[in-house]
């Protein structure tokens, strides 16, 4: 139990760590950023009521008022929803805006991870039994190989050649001209639209759990029980798969949260070389813009993601080895 | 590099006083450089780094044009002229790609520098003070840096500074990178800062940070130089990354920017590859040269891997 309400425990704790560096980022900026804010939105559009103006000030920083009130109007902000309006987007409130957009990132991410995941944990497991064979070779130095390349480069490239030159694949955009529904055309629209950037992401994110499979079923061979179970003339494959990877699954649950930060990175980068209408595009277009509001609701998202799935992995990582709970218990 | 099975064999010289890292020969261990220029594979990664650091250092004398000069014909076929042919904007890809080296090497260097720096300060104090409230703070302020994405902090950082410089950019990637090195680094002095060496060091009356920076930290110089090559390639693709979203150094020429440029004025749709293809290929080469030399960098922390 302690176990657990440790890591609850840290969970609060960064969570808070990310909500506060949120709030001071803005603040630590010369100037006032709100007013400029402010200022530049009344330029586009005069019809700026007065809660809008303060809903914005306490997002970014007013210049009356203590930091301490600030903070605190701030966070019942947060807990109310209420995240500013977009500059981009303008009369659309942050929330709406990504409201829009969160599901075709979840979507990719979550398709593409899991396949990752899959792939990762076989070729991983299947190098390591048959270690330093042709195949093993193969699949270290390719995926050492490819693991230097820049996911945003791999999108260029595949846009070019599967985009433009073959024509296979459109080459921006989620879909073009169907209406959002759910309906057949759209879905095949959807999915055409996906394939190019899911496949760059595909080709970067299996490699952590290659190598990292890999490793540790490696370590694992050399295990007595793994010598018990092969002198009891268990098949090969019994052993490889329900005694060694199954050992060898544990860390990748934990690595698999951990992971999605750096995929996120790469997500982004992604969809805006494709255009992909999810928060990385909205990421891009918020830099672009000096849309702060989006900007910082991104930034809030995004890691509050990472740290809840973060949290369920380590929870998880409890249920399953009791070691870890007596460990740190 | 010379060695036998027994070079592997440290108590095959028990007279001879060795640190951790210098399991090495029965006569004179190997020195450091040896140990990494040994592998094959961190040789061609070095020579590789070489040329680029040449290039980045003589781009003056090698680049045939100014990169921001942006009086040439624009759109031109590569030719003995323009060898990558000319952008958009009439500039020179060839001398563009030339000068980029420089911010790529630059940022990896101090931003992996700065990066190795914090991680051995927290990594050390809190290790040397385990189980004190110290390391209860700075563990903390680790592993919440661990868990949070970097791209999306930096991206927020870096978006609300009107000058972007190269130094900026460093600053910021050094900040968000540091952690999984810390953590390592604390791992490492728990086992250490119980031998018999530091007790004696204790003893004699030296300070803390004595004790942890010039007696500990030489024991620890394989796991600083590969924390460093790591962070350094880490920077490299960082810096990419956000010049690529439009957030570099808007003064200087990077392989970041020029992808910038090329997706933003559409070099795609337009076929001119080099512009495209050229930066993206010279960071691949870059961020593979320094995996490689990991490969050697490896082999100091891990006597075991030095067998092959």
């Amino acid at each position: 139990m302690r176990y657990f309400l440790r890591k609850i425990g840290f969970f609060v704790g960064t969570l808070w760590a990310v909500v506060t560096l949120n709030f001071l980022i803005p603040r630590l900026q010369p100037g006032d950023p709100a007013e400029l804010m402010v200022r530049r939105l009344q330029g586009k559009d005069s019809q700026l009521d007065a809660a809008q103006v303060e809903a914005m000030r306490s997002m970014l920083g007013a210049p009356d008022g203590s930091l301490w009130t600030q903070y605190w109007a701030y966070l019942a902000d947060l807990l109310r929803g209420d995240f500013g309006v977009s500059y981009t987007y303008y009369p659309f409130s942050v929330a709406e805006v990504i409201g829009q957009a969160i599901w075709w990132t979840v979507g990719l991410v979550l398709v593409t991870q899991v396949i990752s995941f899959v792939v990762g944990i076989v070729l991983g497991a299947y190098a390591a039994w048959r270690r330093n064979s042709k195949l093993d070779t193969v699949i270290t130095l390719g995926s050492t190989f490819l693991g230097t390349l820049q996911p945003f480069w791999i999108a260029l490239v595949l846009l070019y050649v599967f985009g433009y030159t073959l024509g296979w694949f459109p080459t921006s955009g989620g879909y073009s001209a169907s209406i959002p529904g759910l309906n057949m055309f759209f879905v095949e629209e959807v999915l055409s639209h996906s394939t190019l950037p899911a496949v760059a992401l595909l080709i970067v994110t299996p490699i952590g759990w290659i190598l990292g499979m890999r490793n540790t079923m490696i370590m694992n061979l050399g295990e007595d029980y793994i010598r018990l179970a092969k002198a009891k003339g268990l098949p090969d494959r019994t052993v490889a798969l329900r005694y060694a990877a199954r050992n060898a699954l544990l860390p990748s649950v934990t690595g698999f949260a951990l992971a999605l930060g750096s995929v996120l990175g790469g997500t982004i980068l992604v969809e805006t070389v494709f255009d992909y209408p999810g928060l990385g595009r909205l990421m891009g277009e918020a830099v672009q813009n000096k849309d702060y509001p989006l900007l910082q609701t991104l930034m809030l998202l995004t890691t509050t993601g990472v740290l809840i799935a973060n949290l369920v992995a380590d929870l998880l990582y409890g249920v399953l080895d009791p070691r870890a709970r007596r460990a740190e218990g | 590099m010379t060695t036998t099975p027994n070079d592997f064999m440290a108590e095959g010289d028990p007279g001879q006083a060795q640190s951790l890292e210098q399991v090495g020969g029965s006569t004179t261990p190997d020195r450091w450089w040896q140990v990494v220029w040994s592998s094959k594979k961190a040789r061609v990664g070095l020579v590789v780094l070489a040329l680029y650091v040449l290039m980045a250092v003589f781009a003056p004398l090698i680049a045939p044009h100014d990169p921001l000069d942006g009086g040439f014909t624009p759109l031109l076929q590569p030719s003995g002229e323009h060898w990558l042919g000319t952008n958009t904007n009439g500039r020179d890809i060839a001398s563009q790609l030339i000068y980029g080296s420089r911010v790529s090497l630059l940022v990896g260097l101090f931003g992996g520098a700065l990066a190795t720096a914090i991680a051995l300060v927290v990594g050390m104090v809190s290790g040397y003070t385990e189980g004190t409230i110290v390391d209860d703070v700075l563990s903390f302020v680790t592993n919440v840096a661990l868990v949070i994405p970097a791209l999306p902090l930096i991206i927020t950082l870096v978006a609300y500074s009107d000058t972007r410089g190269v130094w900026l950019i460093v600053g910021i990637i050094a900040l968000t990178s540091w952690a999984g090195a810390a953590r390592s680094k604390r791992a490492q002095i728990i086992t250490l800062r119980n031998r018999d060496f530091v007790t004696s060091a204790k003893f004699s009356g030296e300070g803390s940070a004595r004790i942890i920076f010039s007696e500990i930290m030489p024991n620890m110089s394989s796991l600083v130089v590969a924390g460093f090559v790591g962070a350094a390639t880490g920077a490299v693709g960082a810096e990419a990354g956000l010049a690529v979203l439009g957030l570099g150094d808007t003064r200087s020429v990077s392989w970041g920017t020029m992808l910038y440029q090329a997706d933003a004025q559409g070099a795609i749709q337009q076929g001119l590859l080099t512009w495209i293809f050229a930066p993206g290929l010279a960071l691949a080469i870059l961020i593979t040269a320094m995996s490689l030399i990991n490969f050697g960098v490896d082999l100091l922390s891990n006597p075991h891997l030095r067998e092959d």
